[in-house]
């Protein structure tokens, strides 16, 4: 796909990649074998029909194109841009094997910003309602998903969020030059045009709990509260000043506009030499946004090497051409600080590659060698885990692991009427699986309260 | 958006805002804060709780003009709207029946000590309250405190109200007099600090509110860490209040200035630009 120039684009927060011209989006659809047994359909998880979509876009038929994945997937502009495409659809194409996968999410992203370049401005939708009251916690992909796919079975759905924006990981998290603002709120335009209410600062087990919710009429509550606490990595210095959790630094960029302070009053350290820790999604975000912030060295420092990486490949691509550096198989164990208290140095271990661990992956040793990089910031990106303030909220709520709640796989949980999905009940993980996991849900819930009405006006 | 029904000052440097907000009033309970951001390009900043009544469906905020977003705030007037405000937030005060507990309040931080007196009276338990501040402008409700304690002591720096001093020189007086149960301490860093060491060889157990920089407040950003025993404690949902005797306050100190130098590079262009608007 087209993108800017990275000499120009890792100064400001404008979007990177170009997307697909309509001819180059016809040629590429042409190159599609249209397989009988379409491997990159096995690859999806939420199972998008690609090749009849391919074939769409290969007749010009743009909207025709964009119908076929908005029956499975609400949020193709976003998918289209953020997928692992190489670890899901384009992993299996066939072509793949002797030269380029077609590439699905760009042809996903062009039908997606076609429409919006050539459409008028929709009107609300109009959907005979049942009457039943379903709310839904979190207003992140899973969350959004369940929602639309509720709205339209008549459902009446109000969504909490604890924030002052909804969105989840895609308002608050990932970057404007990656997935600009503006396609996000149209994508939840559309989804209040169906009637699903949202409630901002609305923060469920404090501002009202769950049992409240119930007791005001909610059939069934879904739970995807996404897994928004940083984990952090217990060595000395993380609490220096300039030593940042990603999410902070991403949430002040992000969602506080804290690139443009003073215009904007929340404000974030712009700082000249940057480490960021972590190989994923993450950390390319926080070490791309320190360039934009003005860096003049970024460091990405990571204990595997490239292959491990669980970032999408074309993030490392990008951070690579933008002239961030990856310091790979370093372990830092120790943030050393001046007399002040803030950052100036992180001291690491040079790591070698073993055995293959739980993961799958080789799991790094020390080499026995370390040494010393001099940074002003630190940007810690190595993972998020369950966030406590609702999953403590629900009495006799099953958990798993570090706080995640336990569901089958349709999203059911324990406790009759609670339903959960996303990265709550996986743990960190895509938005195509929290989507996945969103839409799984909302059939569950329309079986259960269709069973449970029925039941009820037996007697 | 919330309405501000009411606005007047709770001491003469101080600001105190009835704000409509019938969920956060009918779920408050002692030691909780909000989150509050007044306009789309503001700030999220935390203010303690002073006040709920749930049947009116009101909260009631305090503080004191100490940098933009404070200064903003308090040029609203009754009938303006406040953009958001998400609460309550942060566990709930330790509320039960202590026997002889001390309150002690440095300047703005007593507010969040009105809450935690009422609850405390209730179970019941004898309070004094300590309120102390730089001078009588920033002493806080000390008809209101008075009006529930069993007794309410004063003290300020510059002598212009009560005893002239700080509230550890009182809260020994109140040690040593006869056992204190607990001490509960709210306000600048280095009071709280000061109260801690000052119990520590007394053996009481003392409870500080600490309030670091935040940003969400829900336990999703990490800003708000404080060191406690050694460990990373976040204090919107683990805190704010922890034990006074375990807490890093060197650390807090440090990360409290962290943002110094933007704090006031955004004070200064605000008040360059509102220049007459901007009542003193
Ligand atoms: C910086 C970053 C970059 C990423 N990049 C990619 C990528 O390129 N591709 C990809 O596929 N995945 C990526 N991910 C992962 C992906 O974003 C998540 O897997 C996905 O967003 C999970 O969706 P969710 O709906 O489960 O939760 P979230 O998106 O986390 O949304 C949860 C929402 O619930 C709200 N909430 C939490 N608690 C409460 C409460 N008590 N009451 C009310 N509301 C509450 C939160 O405020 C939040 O808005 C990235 C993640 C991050 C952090
Ligand atoms: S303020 Fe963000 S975690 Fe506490």
């Amino acid at each position: 796909m087209r993108a800017r120039d990275p000499q120009k684009r890792s100064r400001d927060f404008k979007e990177v990649a170009l997307g697909l011209t309509k001819a180059q989006a016809v040629k590429e659809a042409k190159r599609c074998l249209q397989c009988k047994k379409p491997r990159c359909v096995e690859g999806c998880p939420v199972e998008i029909e690609i090749p009849r979509f391919i074939a769409a876009i290969k007749d010009n038929d743009f909207s025709g194109g964009l119908a076929v994945i908005r029956e499975y997937n609400m949020l193709p502009a976003i998918c289209g841009r953020v997928c692992p495409q190489e670890n899901q659809c384009q992993g299996g194409c066939i072509l793949g094997k002797k030269s380029k996968p077609i590439a699905i999410g760009a042809l996903e992203r062009f039908v997606a910003d076609y429409e919006t370049a050539t459409e008028q401005s929709e009107s609300p939708v109009c959907i005979d309602g049942n009457g039943h009251k379903v709310a839904i916690v979190g207003s992140g992909p899973a969350g959004l998903t369940a929602a639309a796919d509720l709205a339209r079975l008549g459902y009446d759905i109000t969504i909490f969020e604890a924030l002052h924006e909804p969105g989840g990981v895609l308002t608050y998290g990932i970057p404007e030059f990656r997935l600009p603002k503006k396609i996000i709120h149209r994508e939840i335009e559309r989804i209040k045009n169906l009637g699903v209410k949202i409630l901002l600062n609305w923060v469920i087990g404090r501002t009202q709990t769950v049992d409240e919710l119930f007791q005001e009429g909610f059939k069934a509550i879904f739970i995807g509260v996404g897994a928004g606490s940083p984990k952090y990595m217990n060595i000395p210095g993380e609490n220096l000043n300039n030593v940042y959790f990603a999410s902070e630094f991403l949430t002040r960029v992000n969602l506080m506009k804290a690139n443009q302070f003073p215009a904007y009053d929340t404000p974030v350290k712009k700082s000249k030499r940057v480490a960021v820790i972590g190989g994923g999604n993450v950390a390319m975000d926080s070490a791309r946004t320190a360039m934009r912030l003005g860096a003049e060295k970024v460091y990405i420092v990571y204990r595997r090497t490239e292959d491990e990486m669980p970032c999408r490949l074309e993030e490392v691509e990008h951070a690579k051409e933008e002239a961030i550096e990856l310091l790979l198989l370093v372990n830092p164990k120790e943030i050393i600080g001046d007399e002040r208290g803030y950052v100036k140095a992180i001291r690491c271990d040079k790591m070698v590659l073993c055995e293959t661990d739980e993961s799958g992956r080789r799991k790094p040793n020390c080499s026995g060698e370390e040494f010393t990089i001099e940074v002003d910031q630190v940007i810690m990106a190595i993972g998020q885990t369950s966030n406590p303030v609702l999953v403590k909220s629900v009495k006799g709520l099953d958990l798993w692991g570090a706080g995640y709640i336990t569901t089958d796989c349709d999203g059911r949980t324990n406790i009759p009427g609670i339903f959960a999905g996303g990265d709550i009940s996986t743990g960190a993980a895509t938005i195509i699986s929290a989507m996945g996991a969103g839409k799984r849900a909302a059939r569950a819930i329309d079986a259960y309260i269709k069973e449970t009405a029925s039941l009820t006006s037996q007697f | 958006m919330f309405k501000i029904l009411h606005k007047d000052a709770a001491a003469p440097q101080v600001t105190s805002l009835i704000i409509e907000a019938p969920y956060i009033a009918s779920h408050h309970q002692a030691g909780n804060f909000v989150v509050l951001r007044i306009h789309e390009k503001g700030e999220r900043i935390p203010l303690t709780i002073a006040d709920s009544d749930s049947d009116k469906g009101t909260i009631t905020l305090l503080f004191q003009k100490i940098g933009k977003t404070t200064e903003e705030l308090a040029m609203l007037k009754a009938g303006d709207e406040i953009r958001d405000i998400a609460g309550p937030l942060g566990h709930a005060s330790p509320i039960k029946k202590y026997g002889r507990c001390v309150l002690v309040g440095g300047g703005i931080g007593s507010a969040t000590l009105f809450p935690i007196l009422k609850a405390l009276k209730r179970e019941p338990n004898k309070v004094i309250v300590i309120l102390g501040a730089r001078a009588k402008e920033l002493l806080v409700w000390p008809d209101k405190f008075s009006e529930y304690a069993d007794e309410t002591l004063l003290t300020t720096d510059d002598g212009s109200s009560g005893r002239k001093g700080f509230v550890t020189e009182t809260l020994k007086e109140v040690i040593e007099e006869s056992k204190v149960d607990i001490v509960i301490a709210v306000g600048p860093v280095r009071m709280m600090q000061a109260v801690s060491e000052m119990t520590k060889p007394y053996r009481v157990k003392t409870i500080v509110s600490l309030n670091p920089v935040m940003v969400e407040g829900t336990g999703m950003c990490g800003a708000c860490r404080v060191t406690v025993s050694n460990k990373t404690r976040f204090a919107c949902i683990e805190g704010p209040e922890f034990d006074g005797h375990e807490v890093d306050f060197h650390e807090l100190v440090n990360r409290l200035g962290f943002y110094r130098a933007e704090e006031a590079e955004a004070l200064a262009k605000f008040k360059s630009k509102c220049k007459g608007k901007c009542k003193k």
